[in-house]
């Protein structure tokens, strides 16, 4: 009997909790602000559907109902893929060390 | 045109990437390289979904459009907001997180074939129930992280909004999104389909009604955990790798967050989520307002306090983000420095509105991260200190937390600021905190207070200095 695929995806699904369990643990609490905004951004990742909606119709039908959430789902993911790199970026670029000198 | 194996290669290689933002966030050090990892992988998964879908027709350039469109806003978005809005920004994408993740939903409800899913009326039964979870959760994280972001913003009161019957009312609907679900798969009905989102928007949207705004840290966090399962759910549905390690590393993110939130306030998650707290304690702290005694000072005597300490700690909270008061405080650090005087600060895991919100602010004023403490930290060096400096916090100051069982917030994990030899608390007035009782420390023998703005009064103690 051949296992299903989804079980494999499952597999994968489960363990990254883990992976997601240890490594948020580990983080500073005081990037706890920064954690939040690079989630955000990273389960933007669901772009990746929304392009494939985007793209599913041919010439004649590039506006069908379908396709148009696509498009609207890209940029509402882009928002928060642009904003939220970039706003962890500047939050990071914060963090700063005691100067020596001091 | 790339190869299905290829691509989910690619997907796994982001999916990593992702991994590897996350864990640079141990430490400041190495998080800016983190970031760079999860940009690249973003990069990665973009670039390979329009590679594997290999049409570069007129339907290529209206999504590159879309795509830069909303990149410009959120560029735009990301420059602007300043440090204190932070709070209100993350719900705000959250929201959106919520609302694509609907929308892929819906396109992947309408045209199957696109996704491999099946046929209109006819999509495959696993594929159904992933996206029905999917649209489902996105939906609740949408409308809730609307609730959260009204409340946040000021434009919906912050207090808890209860109605009788509530609970029941939310149970019911909770049950009847799962029914629907069922029948929705059994029937493939689309009307299903939509009733399915509509209620979905409706119990996100009465499940964050009746948590009031100090409570906003767990909700945030928690809202970030759905949109993560949200992901998750629609990361099954297009068998995407990348899309279900993302789900899960968020999911599980967010989760970890409410926990230390909820554990900062020494309270159960169900108890948060259940929400109305702080309403009915505000009755008994009104009827014993007898009069207590309270040393009132000023700029001056709180200047002559520090000068003669040799060590302060300074206590923020939501307070210090209202009064936008963290580059004041920066400078009154800076001339306590000149006078050798060691300053350090003390951060509660739940002071503000989101995890890490002070330690943003205070990052922004130029204080250097080894100079802040978390709780656990610093708690044994209050008993060394000469002056402790509460600025904008209140309740997680209160030492009727240790002290006495039939307080509400007893047994939640306060700062031991009263050890201190003194103590100066800036608070516009000696009205109770969130929690709705009152501080001991107010009446303390040893506490100074100083009725002011926070940004006013620390420039004050400046130039005092």
């Amino acid at each position: 009997m051949e296992i299903d695929p989804f079980i494999f995806r499952l597999s994968i699904f489960i363990l990254s909790i883990f992976i997601g369990y240890y490594v948020v643990w580990s983080v500073t609490p005081s990037l706890h602000t920064p954690l939040m905004s690079v989630t955000n951004a990273i389960s933007s990742v669901i772009i990746v559907g929304a392009i494939i909606a985007g793209l599913a119709g041919n010439s004649d039908t590039i506006f069908n109902t379908s396709s148009i959430f696509g498009f609207l789902a890209i940029s509402l993911a882009a928002i928060n893929i642009f904003g939220g790199f970039l706003v962890t970026q500047r939050m990071l670029a914060m963090y700063k060390k005691k100067k020596k000198d001091k | 045109m790339l190869s299905a194996n290829l691509s989910a290669i690619f997907y796994l290689i982001s999916g990593v990437l992702f991994i590897l933002a996350l864990r640079g966030l141990s430490s400041p050090e190495t998080s800016r390289q983190g970031n760079f990892f999860g940009i690249l992988g973003m990069i990665i998964a973009i670039t390979v979904t329009f590679l594997s879908i290999g049409n570069f027709s007129t339907g290529f350039i209206v999504v590159l459009i879309f795509l830069l469109v909303g990149g410009l806003i959120g560029a735009f978005i990301a420059y602007k907001i300043p440090m204190t809005a932070m709070p209100e920004l993350v719900a705000g994408f959250h929201s959106l997180v919520g609302l694509a993740a609907v929308f892929v939903a819906i396109a992947a409800f309408l045209n199957p074939e696109a996704f491999n899913l099946g046929y209109p009326g006819n999509i495959k039964l696993g594929s159904l129930i992933e996206m029905s979870i999917g649209a489902a959760v996105g939906a609740i994280t949408f409308s809730g992280s609307i609730i959260a972001f009204l409340k946040l913003q000021g434009i919906m009161s912050g207090s808890p909004i209860t109605f009788k019957g509530q609970h029941p009312l939310n149970a019911l609907i909770l049950i009847s999104i799962i029914v629907l679900t069922y029948l929705l798969c059994s029937t493939q009905s689309s009307n299903l389909f939509w009733i399915l989102l509509a209620v979905s928007f409706l119990i996100g949207f009465l499940l964050i009604i009746p948590i009031g705004g100090a409570d906003m840290p767990v909700v945030i966090s928690m809202l970030n955990s759905y949109s993560g399962w949200a992901a998750a759910g629609i990361g099954f549905t297009l068998e995407n790798t990348a899309l279900i390690i993302t789900g899960a590393l968020v999911g599980s993110s967010g989760a970890i967050l409410s926990y230390i939130m909820c554990k900062g306030m020494n309270r159960s998650f169900f108890n948060v989520i259940l929400g109305g707290f702080g309403a009915t304690e505000q009755l008994t702290s009104s009827q014993n307002k007898e009069q207590k005694p309270v040393k009132s000072g000023n700029a001056d005597d709180a200047a002559f306090l520090m000068k003669n300490a040799s060590s302060v700690i300074i206590v923020p909270g939501y307070g210090m983000a209202v009064a936008q008061a963290q580059h004041a405080l920066r400078e009154m650090v800076d001339t306590l420095k000149k006078n050798d005087i060691k300053v350090s600060y003390a951060i509660h895991p739940v002071a503000g509105r989101m995890p890490g919100h002070m330690n943003v602010l205070l990052a922004e004023a130029n204080v250097p991260y080894d100079e802040v403490f978390e709780l656990e930290e610093i708690n044994n060096d209050f008993a060394n200190a000469d002056v402790a400096f509460v600025i904008g916090a209140n309740d997680v100051t209160n030492p009727v937390a240790k002290t006495d069982p039939q307080s509400p917030i007893y047994g939640m994990p306060v700062l031991d600021v009263e050890k201190c030899k003194s103590v100066l608390f800036v608070k516009r007035s000696l009205s109770p905190g969130y929690a709705g009782i009152d501080n001991d420390l107010f009446y303390k023998e040893n506490t100074l207070m100083l009725f002011a703005d926070a940004k006013k009064m620390t420039e004050d103690i400046t130039k005092n200095l």
